[in-house]
């Protein structure tokens, strides 16, 4: 699922509240009808995992400590990591390819490499919610589109929501389905070709946009 | 993580050589078989005194100086997330020495447990005061934390210089506050150096259980908050145990700089980042580094001797700005 909407409509905000990190001044986020604010944060680790926009450290880690550091949640105080830790790491790494880079530090590594070893942190918390706040940032088309794919395959193979707070509109058509935000409310929720029909584009994000189709997907263009 | 077992292992070796040496080596020479003979209560009046009364305590309280600083050091950096953090350039040792002039100042007749006591109060008070400040803006940054620590520092130095010419009782004990301020390690009663060990220990345990979720703070408050670790209950945690670490250490030496600076960051390299081992590759490393440091600081102008702060200052001074080059460098970069 994507998240779309002009600056300032408050997607990031919304995906904080989803994450607990914020309470909402109206309403409540629920998970399964229960509300999160009821939640332990280590007990709404284990349900929601978050990927930050922002990761960086001034520190010598190493991507199997980074990955790893998506089970603390799981870890007791003195707990060493059981087998099932083990294995949710040693999964996550996997689906992320990052076996050749375990001992590499993140400040060694190219934007797109950090981005899966973030995702791979998010992966092996073994939630049910991922929530992603514009992973695309950073990173150039080709792994702009190979970190979304990547991630939309996993939702599928694990059963995970996965929500993404994207800015690109033409990377919000490959989600099944989209949310458009304008001024802090949902415009538009449904698959990409009515979310993002062009009534709606011009309507949220202002004139001047062209709206086209090509082999089937709605492309915008700025122009 | 491959690197950080050995490591580990050589310097649990390096403590107890390194407090040997420094039972060893002082201004009256003594021959290895006669201080074990001291060690084990035997031997010649003279050196049993020497061993069990001078040296022993001294180096044990060293190496739990260094020990704890050094500790105290890696947790602060992992909760302002950098480098340059550590109970003396935060003024969270500034704090402690405050508090233990101030007892000293009030009462004639110190208990053994009043001065860490209020030592760690100092600390503690500090260490809340600086996490608030840097935290000013809702971002910490390296030079914030550094400003906070200087203006704290000579803040408490103020007091203490106010506290000397106000209370008539305090030039009576010039020495000692002379000790504390200087980084001099005086033991004056073995029950001091019980207190102190039992409460670093308490530290060092923290530490190493908070360990992890530091990990998860350095990345942030809010990736911290989601990967399930409570960011308030840890800030206390680790402000807390940095309290009890610096309280110790000031209570036994007062004002010892830049151990906790430069020996976690010399270490995290060869140990990893990760705080929990880092935690307690520290202990043992600022242990041994100190009670070398001490050494050094008997034997340059024995039989007289330099307090061990005056040498990790112009030692760590040096090393610290190094540092700070670098850490600017990379944030303009």
């Amino acid at each position: 699922m994507a998240l779309v909407g002009p600056n300032g409509a408050g997607k990031s905000t919304l995906l904080r509240a989803l994450a607990g990190l914020i309470r909402p001044t109206a309403g409540a986020a629920t998970l399964d009808g229960i509300d999160i604010a009821t939640l332990s944060r280590a007990a709404l680790a284990a349900r929601v995992a978050v990927v930050p926009q922002a990761f960086d450290t001034l520190f010598p880690f190493t991507v199997r400590e980074i990955v790893t550091l998506g089970r603390t949640a799981r870890l007791g105080l003195f707990a060493r990591p059981t087998a099932r830790d083990v294995a949710a790491v040693a999964r996550a790494i996997d689906e992320q390819d990052l076996a050749p880079l375990l001992d590499r530090r993140l400040d060694a590594l190219s934007g797109g490499e950090r981005q899966r070893v973030v995702v791979a942190m998010a992966l092996a918390q073994e939630s049910d919610v991922l929530l992603l706040d514009e992973p695309t940032a950073h990173l150039d088309p080709q792994h702009q589109l190979g970190t979304l794919r990547r991630v939309a395959a996993l939702a599928r193979a694990r059963g995970v929501v996965v929500l993404a707070v994207l800015h690109d509109l033409n990377l919000a058509t490959l989600a099944d389905r989209v949310v458009v935000l304008d001024a802090g409310r949902v415009v538009a929720d449904g698959p990409p070709a009515t979310a993002l029909a062009a009534a709606v584009v011009t309507r949220v994000f202002g004139p001047g946009l062209t709206i086209a189709q090509l082999s089937g997907r709605t492309v915008i263009l700025p122009g | 993580m491959t690197r950080a077992a050995p490591a580990i292992a050589i310097l649990a070796v390096a403590l107890p050589v390194s407090l040997a040496a420094g039972i060893l080596v002082g201004a009256v020479p003594l021959a290895p078989t006669d201080v074990l003979g001291a060690l084990l209560g035997g031997g010649d009046p003279v050196t049993g005194v020497i061993v069990r009364d001078l040296r022993l305590p001294r180096v044990l309280a060293a190496a739990l100086v260094g020990g704890s600083l050094a500790v105290a050091g890696a947790l602060l950096q992992g909760l302002f997330r950098n480098p340059l953090a550590d109970p003396y350039v935060t003024g969270t040792s500034a704090g402690a020495a405050l508090g233990a002039v101030g007892v000293i100042a009030l009462g004639s007749d110190i208990a053994a447990t009043v001065v860490p006591l209020a030592a760690f109060i100092g600390a503690l008070a500090s260490a809340l005061l600086v996490w608030q400040l840097a935290r000013l803006g809702g971002r910490t940054t390296v030079l914030t934390v550094l400003l906070a620590g200087i203006i704290l520092t000579s803040f408490a130095s103020a007091l203490v210089t106010l506290l000397l010419f106000a209370s008539d009782r305090l030039s009576l004990r010039l020495r000692a506050v002379l000790d504390i301020l200087s980084g001099g390690v005086a033991v004056r009663s073995t029950s001091e150096l019980l207190i102190a060990a039992i409460v670093v220990a308490f530290g060092v345990a923290l530490a190493i259980v908070l360990g992890r979720r530091i990990d998860a703070f350095v990345f942030g408050e809010e990736t911290a908050a989601t990967l399930g670790v409570d960011p308030e209950r840890t800030t206390i945690g680790v402000i807390g145990a940095a309290a009890l670490l610096t309280g110790a250490a000031v209570a036994l030496a007062g004002l010892v700089g830049f151990v906790g600076l430069v020996v976690p960051h010399a270490l995290r390299p060869i140990v990893g980042a990760t705080h929990r081992t880092l935690s307690i590759a520290s202990f043992l490393a600022g242990a041994s580094v100190l009670v070398l440091a001490d050494l050094g600081a008997r034997s340059i102008f024995a039989p007289a001797e330099l307090p061990v702060g005056v040498l990790t200052g112009l030692l760590g001074a040096p090393f610290f700005l190094v540092l700070l080059v670098r850490a600017r460098r990379r944030e303009v970069a």
